[in-house]
This record gives C-alpha cells, structure tokens and sequence, in this order.
C-alpha cells in the first residue's frame, strides 16, 4: 500500500488530536509531519484555562451541610441529597465543556493526552468540585512531567476519597490507595510485592483533604515508623513512597507501554518500547519529549500502525463534529451517545479506566455508532434508553416517575442540530466529479479497507453536487472503516 | 434541506419493497416443538441493591425487629415458609411456588471484601472476578466464549435491554442486547448495512473484527426475529416492562432457538428513602410478570427445563435508617424458579443477626459457588475454563 503524504497527516491528526476539522482538511496533502507536529506543539502551549462549573466546597451546599449538622438528620438527609443533585448536573456540565474543548480547541494535543491521562487516573466521585479539580490538575500536567502529574493527582482530593486514603491511618491502614498507586499508576503488577504495597500503605496514612477540598497531611494520623519499600528502608511519607516509584525503571516502562499501545499499536513492539521508556526515564518523564519520540519517528507513519485503532465513543463523536460543524439544539444528547456507546467522562468503570479496544465493540453499540452519524444529519432522535446508574441516582427517584421523565426526555433531547455543510463543500471544491467520491472516503478514513463501490453507489444523491458530497460523507461516517483511526 | 435517515439508507435504491416472506406461517402447525432436556436459564437482575431482610424476612428474629422499628415486616404480615422465615407480602406467586417445591432460597450470597458501590459491586458479580481484580468479561460471556467456537451466530445467550451488560461480554463473542425483537430486526435490516456487508472482502484483522460483528449482529437479528414469531405465547402477560420482556423471552423459550441464556433486569431498589413503597411497586411487578410467566412454561411443559434466577449486587444493612430506608449492605439471597430443582425451600440457614461485620451480614455462599453450579449441573458447561477456577457444586440442581 502506498502511504501518502496526506493519509500520514491524518494519522497524526487522529492520534496525537481529534482527527482534521473541515476548514483545515483540505491543506493536509502538502504539509509534512514534521510542520504539523510543531503546529500541534505550539497550539497546545499555553497553560489551559480552568473549566470551571462548581463553587469551592466551603460556599453554598456542603457549608449547609455542615450546619445542618446540628439539626435533625431529616434536614441533613435533605441537604445531602440536594447537593448530591447539583454536583450530578455540575459533572453533566463539566463533561459536556470538555468535549467542547476537545472538539474546538486549538490546544487539541492537550486535550488529547488529557482524555488519555483521565482514563489512567481513572476516579469515579460524584463531587463536581473535586472532579473540576483533578481535570485542572490533569490538563495543566498532561504535557509537562509525569512525576508532577503523578503527585497533583495523588494529592487530589477526589483520588484521595476515590481510593479511601481519608480512612487510611496509623494503626489502622487503609491499603487501596497505595496498591492502586502502584499496580494502576505507576509499575504495574509484577514488579512489587504485598509487603511493598502494606508498608506504602503506611507511608500515605494521614493525606487526606479538609472541608475546602484541600489537600491536607494529618501529621497525628500519620505513621512515622521506618518502612521498607522495593528495597528502600526510611521514615518514608507519600511524598517518598512517590519519588521511590518515580525511581523505578519499571514505571517509565509502564506508563510507556500504555502511551504506545493508546497512541501507536496495542500490538507493542518491544524494540520501539525499549527505547522509547529508556528515553522517558533518561528525560526524567518529559510527557512532550516522549511523545516527540513517538510522533517524529518514521515507524509511526507505517501501515501496521495506521487505521487500526478503534475510536472511543468521545473520540468518535468529537471526530464527527470537528469534521461537520454543527450546532446542537441541546447539548446534553452526547451525554446519551457516551451512555450508550460505553464511555461518560468522569464516570469510568473502575480504576482500572476504560479498558478500550474491541471493548468498546458489541452488536449494540456497533449499530448506535453506525447510527449517529445518519441522527445528526437528518435531525432524528435515538430510540435507546440507558441503563441506570445507581451510584448516580443515589435511591432518590421513585421508579415509574423515572422512566416517563427518561422517556420524555429523550423524545426532547434528540439530537437535533444542524450541520454547516459549507466548510465541507470548501475541502472538495477543487475536486472533480468522478474523483470526488474517492476523495471524500480518503479524507475520512484511514482503514485502508474501503467499502466497494457499487455498493455504495447506490446510496448516493445524483441532483446536485452538494447532495452528492453530503450523501457520500454521511454513508462513509457509516461504515465499520469509520470506526477505526 | 436535510435527508430523512431512511433516505440515507434508500437513495437511488430500488430495494424498499419489503422481500420478506411469511416462511414462518408453518409454524403454527407445530406442537410442542422443543423436545424436553433442553435447558435454559433466565438471569433476573435485581438492579440497586435490593434489601433481601425485606424479601426473605426473619420472622422470629428480635435483632431484625430491634435494627427496623419501622420497616420491620410483621410475622402477621409476612407470607410464612417455616417458623423463622416468611415472604414479602407482595410475593404472592413465589409462596405458591414455595409450596409446589418449584422455589429455593439460598441466603447469605457474596464474596469477600465486599464494595459498597453499585457500579464495582455489580462488576463483581457480573464478571465473576474477586473484588481486587478488575475483569472485562462477564460470566456469561465467558459461556459464550466457549459454546459459540466457530459459530455464526452468538444468539446462545441474549439480553433483553437496549444495552449489553458486561455480565453477556466475552473474549471472543458476545451476547446480544434487544429489546423488541421486531425493533432489532427492522434497525439492523437496512439494505446499506447488508450491501456494504455482502461487498467488505477481508483486509486488516481490526476492520474485519468490527464486519464480523455486524455481520452476526445482522444474522441475529434476522433469526431472533423469526424465532419469536415461531410460537408466540398465548398467554396474557402484565403490560410492565417486566411483563413484557419475560413474554418476549418465552415466546423464544417456546420457539427453536439455540439460546440458552436469557438475562434481564428490574430496578431501581435503591431503597435508601421510603423503602416500602418502592420495594413493593417493584415486588408487585416482579410477582405479576413471574405469575404470567411460570404458568405459561407449565402451560406449554418448560417449567422443568426452565432455571430462573434472582441477584442483586449487595444487600442492604440491617438497621434501617433516619428516612425509613435502608443503606447499602452486604451479602444477600438469591432464588431459583424451576420444576426440575433438585433441593427446594430455603437450601441453608437464615443469615445470623447476631454476628454481624460492622452492622453488616457475613456472607456464607460465595456467589461464584452459584454460577458454578448452573454454569456446570444445568448447563453442562464447563464451569472451570468459563470462571477460571475450581469452584464447589451445589446440589439444588
């Protein structure tokens, strides 16, 4: 197979961002990696703005919560419940702000990495404020040093309740943090022991975070007898146990095999990843300067490593929408494609993350993704209810009621919106007739598998050349090749 | 102007004239189709956590009384089994089938470390994994994996739901999620996906993972819908969501389908706030549609083939709490439905009040014990391979 130049930017643009935007597709033929990689670099150097949707923790509902306190455990109960609901909407609006980014931004390897590094430090907290937090703390981090992203996480008061370390103390440990820290982290399984895991334990007694949401170190909580972790014996705290990990060959190596298998191939070549994790550890976890290594090299650009890559459900709606512009009468319907395709940010399965891959495939969602694309063009409604979330829904609705309000709101939310088709007309304005289904399917897809066609013929408008385009991009965005980048 | 989406799917094709025949019109020929022997479970999922205290009450136990002045069920009020336990009210079907024999509870279902939230709990259970391991596949995905080499059609094990639970999600296959087997039939039975299907010829191992699945999808859904059209039930079914899903499933059950598993679920019995209320609504549909459903598998000489089972991701605590609800516990029981049990009635002791673990019941069966169970003595499946361990058998089955 012949690579061009331009199936190459693509790549890059599917990888290291959220694939091409219409208004800049057109200019990928002569472009090289090299331009465009620094173009991504430079676009994303700014320190991002914080997305801010929730008060700090001492205004408003949690200080009534604690005043409550006083009264009667019905009015606590009551309150609770209230600020249970608002941080449920503050995520809801947190989620939907962030895709906004990933989809708009300029900063789009920074959004990149940021889902990615969401994913590995996965929590699952319904606290919007400490949700808000740790994204900021993520996407200030996501291209600086691994070791700072390591402890801002780790010190951040949703990881922190997430993994029980308000409930580790001296005496009576709490070992989830530190066994998370190390088996999901930093090393992966295999390279500690459970003596390593139960002194670390002992080591992060007394992190914790205070009613403001800030992190705090309870000095008479902490355990201040000599531990002996992978090897080390001291009067180790967190910030020690840390930088012993940070130590640690293994963990470049971990969190580089992880990078590759999510940006390159889950199939991960040993060669490549030995030199690549030797680097990171050499450049003291340089996140940039690895993902230059990755990026620049010439094994990046070759064909086992491009177009086989299953988009996420975030990845996949982002990549639609940054390809046809479109304004959504409500927001809140990618909520319902992230339900049902399998992944809501900031509600990850477990701490283990998404696990992604052919994970994200079975018969349903295969045909909801082959669906969406038709849904948005053609301003039509999903028929497909989600599951519950107990952990979110907290008991406080009553069964039937919920059901109507879901079905209601469905019928409501839709997905309604309308496509700007002109950016889209733009990219192919100077492509002939004949070529000109050819050179759609190029631009959108980067399986080398193409859906023949006299299949597809079939299924395309003849009367004008703008019905033409539409139809041929809309049944190329339906297509298992879609799914892949 | 936009295109409709049916448009998308017809432009320039002349193909909209519907080609399907009536080829299942014979069936109605037919009687009792489905030799006997041919074993099916039907997975109930009881979603929130229900407060199994409340299902299976203690009726001679002061603690039980003591922890829920209010929610406490009287023994006047509970439906009596023995001296110590008695039903819910609102289940009316399972003490008659408790009387026929056609009932087992077994109490005090979990697993070690037990998680308290919904999400990870019901991961636990429906991936069959210790509570420090994180698993991808479900239990009955795992089956699956092993009942469905080489076939073409994973439709062993079907889930009526809009979306698959990780429970039917396998290595190699996984289950499939409807809800109206007509509904699945007419999304998947777009001429666009069966062209492009038809025309895909094998190029990289990804993009014909993701043809392969569309294409069992495509087949499934075509085979389902002609199977639940075989020999539709003619009973009549309560029109809940429950009703209707278990009316779909015996309409299937009745039919020649290859399926073996069938997971559906209710909820949500998230009982935290005014418990009685909500357990009961939910109670009272589960009584009605298991009523409509049991006599029509006798109706019809399934019930013996027919193992129905009941879960929830945790029970709840023994106190009851300031808002006349109860928060989420720890172990819980399980039922089983089906003529052809081999132990009936209650299989083990009334969970011990008195020794409890932090206000919590310890569990005494480890829910995978259970899965082994059916997994091997009524699936005659290899329990082993699909769970990753040797575990016990019981012998109500």
């Amino acid at each position: 197979m012949k690579i061009s130049n331009r199936l190459k930017n693509q790549h890059l643009l599917w990888r290291a961002a959220f694939g091409p935007m219409a208004e800049n597709a057109a200019s990928l033929d002569d472009i090289s990696q090299k331009k465009l990689w620094q173009l991504l670099v430079k676009t994303s150097s700014k320190t991002p703005q914080k997305i801010q949707v929730a008060q700090n923790l001492a205004d408003g509902l949690y200080k009534g919560v604690q005043d409550a306190a006083m009264q009667d455990k019905l009015a606590r109960a009551e309150m609770a419940k209230k600020r249970r609901q608002q941080s449920r909407d503050d995520i809801k609006s947190l989620n939907i702000m962030w895709l906004a980014e990933m989809i708009n931004s300029e900063a789009q390897l920074r959004e990149k990495m940021s889902l990615f590094w969401h994913g590995h430090f996965a929590c699952r907290v319904i606290n919007s404020y400490f949700q808000q937090e740790l994204l900021h703390s993520i996407r200030t981090n996501a291209l600086g040093n691994f070791g700072d992203l390591l402890k801002a996480v780790s010190k951040s008061p949703g990881m922190l309740q997430f993994l029980n370390n308000q409930q580790n103390r001296k005496g009576k440990p709490n070992e989830n943090f530190a066994r998370e820290v190390m088996e999901l982290f930093t090393m992966g399984r295999g390279n500690y022991t459970e003596k390593d895991i139960k002194e670390a334990a002992r080591a992060f007694t007394g992190w914790g975070f205070n009613v403001d949401g800030e992190f705090v170190f309870r000095k008479n909580q902490h355990d201040t007898g000599s531990k002996t972790i992978l090897g080390r014996t001291g009067d180790f705290d967190g910030d020690d146990v840390l930088n012993i990990l940070l130590d640690q060959p293994h963990t470049a190596v971990f969190i580089t095999r992880k990078i590759y298998s999510y940006f390159v191939n889950e199939q991960v070549d040993d060669k490549n990843l030995q030199w690549l994790s030797q680097r990171f550890y050499d450049n003291k976890y340089d996140i940039l300067k690895l993902l230059e290594d990755i990026y620049s090299s010439d094994w990046f650009y070759t064909e086992k490593n491009i177009g086989n890559r299953i988009k996420s459900p975030v990845e996949l709606i982002a990549g639609i929408r940054r390809f046809l512009p479109l304004e959504l009468d409500n927001d809140q319907s990618q909520l319902l494609f992230q339900k049902v395709l399998g992944q809501i940010l900031f509600y990850p399965p477990n701490v283990a993350g998404w696990p992604g891959g052919r994970n994200w495939i079975d018969s349903s969602t295969l045909m909801v993704r082959l669906q969406i694309p038709q849904v948005l063009a053609a301003k039509e409604s999903l028929t497909i209810t989600p599951k519950n979330d107990d952990d979110v829904n907290m008991g406080q609705m009553v069964e039937q009621q919920q059901r109507i309000n879901r079905n209601k709101a469905y019928m409501n939310k839709g997905a309604s919106g309308n496509i700007n088709w002109k950016p889209v007309y733009t990219v192919f304005k100077n492509t002939r007739r004949e070529q000109l289904s050819q050179a759609i399917s190029d631009t959108l897809l980067q399986s080398p598998s193409r859906v023949s066609s006299s299949a597809l013929d079939q299924y395309i408008a003849t009367d004008s050349r703008e019905n033409f385009i539409k139809s041929v991009v809309i049944q190329v965005m339906t297509t298992p090749e879609y799914q892949l980048c | 102007m936009y295109f409709k989406r049916k448009e998308f799917l017809q432009i320039g094709s002349l193909a909209t004239a519907s080609l399907m025949l009536p080829k299942f019109l014979k069936a109605f020929e037919r009687e009792n189709m489905v030799p006997p022997g041919n074993k099916v479970v039907v997975v109930v999922q009881f979603s929130g956590g229900n407060d199994g205290l409340n299902t299976v009450i203690p009726i001679s136990n002061d603690i039980y009384y003591k922890g829920r002045p209010k929610l406490g069920i009287s023994k006047e009020n509970a439906l009596g089994l023995t001296t110590d336990a008695g039903l819910n009210p609102a289940l009316e079907i399972f003490k008659s089938l408790y009387d026929d024999g056609s009932l087992a509870i077994m109490n005090s279902v979990g697993y070690p470390n037990p998680d308290r939230s919904h999400f990870r709990s019901m991961d636990i259970w429906q991936s069959a994994s210790d509570s420090s391991e994180y698993v991808h596949t479900g239990w009955l995905g795992r089956y699956l994996d092993a009942q469905c080499k080489g076939c073409d059609k994973p439709t062993q094990a079907l889930e009526i739901d809009d979306v698959l639970s990780l429970a039917l999600k396998g290595n190699d296959k996984n289950g499939l999620a409807f809800t109206d087997p007509r509904r699945l039939y007419s999304s998947s039975n777009e001429k666009f996906y069966k062209d492009i299907n038809a025309g895909h010829q094998a190029t990289e191992e990804t993009v014909d993972y993701l043809y392969k699945t569309m294409s069992e999808t495509l087949s499934s859904a075509d085979y389902i819908y002609q199977q639940s059209k075989l020999k539709p039930t003619t009973t009549t079914y309560p029109a809940t969501e429950l009703g209707k899903n278990l009316k779909t499933i015996s309409s299937l059950i009745m039919s020649d389908i290859n399926t073996k598993v069938y997971y559906v679920s209710l909820g949500s019995f998230d009982t935290h706030v005014a418990q009685e209320g909500q357990q009961r609504r939910l109670f009272t549909e589960l009584n009605d549609a298991v009523k409509a459903f049991t006599t029509d598998l006798k109706k019809n000489n399934r019930f013996d083939d027919v193992l129905m089972m009941t879960f929830s991701e945790f029970g709840r605590r023994v106190s009851q709490n300031a808002s006349n609800g109860t928060d989420h516990g720890t172990a819980n029981n399980m039922f089983f439905v089906s003529g052809g049990l081999k132990k009936k009635g209650l299989l083990n002791a009334m969970p011990d009040l008195a020794d409890l673990n932090d206000g919590d019941l310890k569990h005494k069966v480890d829910f995978k014990t259970v899965y082994a169970t059916v997994l091997h003595n009524w699936l005659g499946s290899d329990d082993r391979t699909i769970l990753g361990k040797q575990f016990e058998h019981l012998d109500f089955i």
